[in-house]
């Protein structure tokens, strides 16, 4: 933790939304998250009773050793892993009354992902794989495609929209990336260690980006992190261990944004 | 999507072309199999395809394919031709008999006596001469192909039998006039012709010497009617041309066990195929596991990843499928100045592009399940 933190000491889901940004409405609220995997001896309980708010328009990063729970929790509060108990609306929407179909068409709506190791399709223009999010969302195709050039320029990227990722840097393709994320809107945006793959310099211009771009709206963005060099970015920072959220504590981010702006 | 779909398939050029060169071998090998198989089995029926204008072969009921040897007694032609219905009657003889070549070389020859007045029987395309030589003395027709292979003088370096050579049948001499022009036929003896009287001759002394009676129906006769009563008024049984060659294929398939030998080559390629386009087409999948992961984890439901597999495999599958079916052709075509088999009647077409898109939505479905079954932590680890 740096310095940055507000309070050490651990805190409720609850103390923590009161140090979110006054006024936003709460787009992620989870309360008594349990999720085990496996049964009998080799259970492994991910997820101990996880509360966690986020509000809108608010960057979230999740911290903590590895193993203790944070991708089951993206992954929950991002409707890819059923929990097993407790409760979790996603922008107002409880994800456990949906079926699979409807938990995909919700994701394809609302939810942006940024992935570690980018994830974009090697044999797909960078133009179209920002597209994808927007062809699952049965834009066509031309009209994705030129909307994915559009972002791209936003990212810096304007004249490489036909190279293919394998053409870029790592700091290129994790914009690529970003682009793809935010192409078609999402409420929510999951990014899991965005920086990890890229050095520093790279890695804040990634953040810096996110926190241009994607901020400023209501877009809540939850990010999984290790990168300590990042959590200057964050509005609050949740600390996790063995399936807990052990204390919330306020990062410098809102600063950022409203020194940016 | 689609479009995507198809570009992740083909936009690596080398996963593509291994996946098309799997699929294509499989394909390829299911219908050169099967073409040599319907080849053969249609080469049974060349000797009895070969007269076409005949309506009827009369034979003993016992014949069980078409170089059977059941003789008639003489008195049969006269029973047939004097059936209702019935324009010509014509006797044939056909069987097996030894023959010397000019240079000491032996060999069994199937030797086919056609009627000696209308040459009723003989080849339909002649090669070199003209069918009527069969009238000169001593006279017979061998096929040009066989003149250099079957028929060729071994022990004179090789040389192929040509017009005007005399050979031995059943130590009777006999004179090669002319050659004839045949399809190529399963039986691997080679075929010589000659006139009816002259074959009975040749023969070693029978009672009985004639094979078949050829029918050939008047104008507007029932062919049902005039079988019933060839069959009602003599004890022999009257089969059309279909119904001849059909016996002889079954036989031949039963008895000599090509059916079973080329339903396991045939079963072996599909095997083998289904193998390699499985193991193939799966590889492809799990080396895009985490795109589609990536992909159905930005919202794509699992019935529009389904779609996209199965597209990516129908693609490849119809890619392959002519790929497959053209190699398959074109050893057909090299092998058709040859007389080994090959025929590939539509249904073989048919055959390997329902085989190969059986293989290929059994490889796409299994790793459609890898793709369903995603975990999330395969959506958010590197």
């Amino acid at each position: 933790m740096t310095t940055n933190h507000t309070n050490h000491a651990a805190v409720s889901a609850q103390e923590g939304a009161r140090v979110a940004p006054q006024g936003s409405s709460v787009a992620v609220r989870c309360r008594n998250l349990t999720k085990t995997y496996g049964s009998g001896d080799a259970a492994v309980r991910a997820l101990r009773g996880v509360d966690l708010d986020v509000q809108r328009g608010e960057m979230l990063m999740l911290v903590g050793p590895s193993g203790c729970g944070k991708t089951t929790l993206i992954s929950v509060v991002a409707g890819v892993l059923d929990r097993d108990e407790g409760e979790c609306a996603v922008l107002g929407q409880d994800l456990a009354s949906l079926n699979s179909s409807q938990k995909a068409a919700f994701r394809a709506k609302n939810v942006g992902f940024v992935f570690q190791s980018f994830n974009l399709i090697p044999t797909l223009s960078i133009a179209e794989n920002v597209a994808v999010p927007l062809l699952i969302n049965r834009v066509p195709r031309k009209e994705a495609i030129a909307r994915g050039a559009e972002i791209l320029a936003k990212v810096g990227l304007g004249d490489r929209t036909k190279s293919l990722p394998t053409k870029l840097s790592g700091g290129q393709q994790q914009r690529v990336a970003i682009a793809r994320a935010l192409v078609h809107s999402p409420k929510l945006l999951v990014c899991d260690e965005p920086t990890s793959a890229l050095d520093h310099k790279t890695g804040q211009k990634v953040m810096e980006l996110l926190r241009g771009i994607a901020m400023g709206g209501d877009l809540s963005l939850i990010v999984v992190t290790h990168d300590q060099r990042i959590f200057e970015f964050a509005d609050r920072i949740a600390e996790m261990d063995d399936g807990r959220i052990e204390r919330v504590t306020t990062g410098q981010g809102h600063a950022i944004a409203a020194a940016a702006h | 999507m689609y479009r995507l779909a198809i570009k992740m398939l083909m936009g690596d050029r080398l996963k593509y072309f291994g996946l098309l060169a799997g699929m294509s071998f499989a394909a390829m090998m299911i219908a050169q199999q099967a073409s040599i198989f319907v080849g053969l089995i249609s080469q049974t029926g060349t000797f009895i395809r070969g007269l076409p204008y005949v309506d009827l072969w009369v034979m003993d009921e016992q014949v069980r394919f078409s170089e059977d040897q059941q003789p008639l007694p003489d008195t049969a032609l006269p029973r047939v031709r004097g059936i209702e219905g019935v324009e010509w009657a014509s006797p044939m003889f056909k069987g097996w008999l030894p023959a010397r070549l000019p240079d000491g070389t032996r060999l069994n020859a199937i030797v086919v006596g056609i009627d000696d007045a209308t040459l009723i029987g003989g080849p339909l395309a002649m090669h070199e001469g003209t069918l009527e030589d069969l009238r000169r003395d001593d006279a017979i027709l061998i096929h040009y192909k066989e003149a250099g292979t079957k028929l060729k003088l071994e022990k004179a370096g090789g040389r192929t039998l040509r017009i005007g050579d005399r050979i031995s049948l059943n130590d009777h001499d006999a004179f090669v006039a002319a050659t004839f022009d045949s399809d190529p036929s399963f039986f691997w003896d080679p075929v010589i012709y000659t006139t009816y009287s002259r074959a009975v001759q040749f023969s070693p002394p029978q009672r009985n010497l004639m094979h078949y009676v050829l029918v050939k129906l008047k104008t507007g006769a029932d062919l049902e009617a005039v079988r019933a009563h060839i069959e009602r008024a003599t004890p022999y049984k009257a089969l059309t041309q279909g119904e001849f060659i059909s016996l002889t294929r079954d036989f031949i398939a039963e008895k000599t066990g090509i059916l079973i030998n080329f339903g396991i080559a045939i079963g072996l390629g599909f095997f083998v195929g289904m193998l390699v386009t499985g193991q193939t087409f799966f590889n492809f999948t799990l080396d895009n596991l985490r795109y589609f992961a990536a992909i159905k984890a930005m919202g794509a439901s699992s019935w529009m990843l389904i779609r996209m597999v199965m597209l990516q495999v129908l693609v490849a599958a119809t890619l392959s499928l002519g790929i497959g079916l053209g190699i398959a052709a074109l050893m057909g075509q090299q092998l058709k100045e040859t007389d080994l088999a090959f025929l590939m009647p539509w249904q073989v077409p048919a055959l390997t592009a329902g085989s190969l898109l059986f293989i290929s939505v059994l490889a796409g479905g299994l790793s459609l399940i890898k793709v369903l079954r995603l975990e999330p932590g395969v959506v958010f680890k590197g």
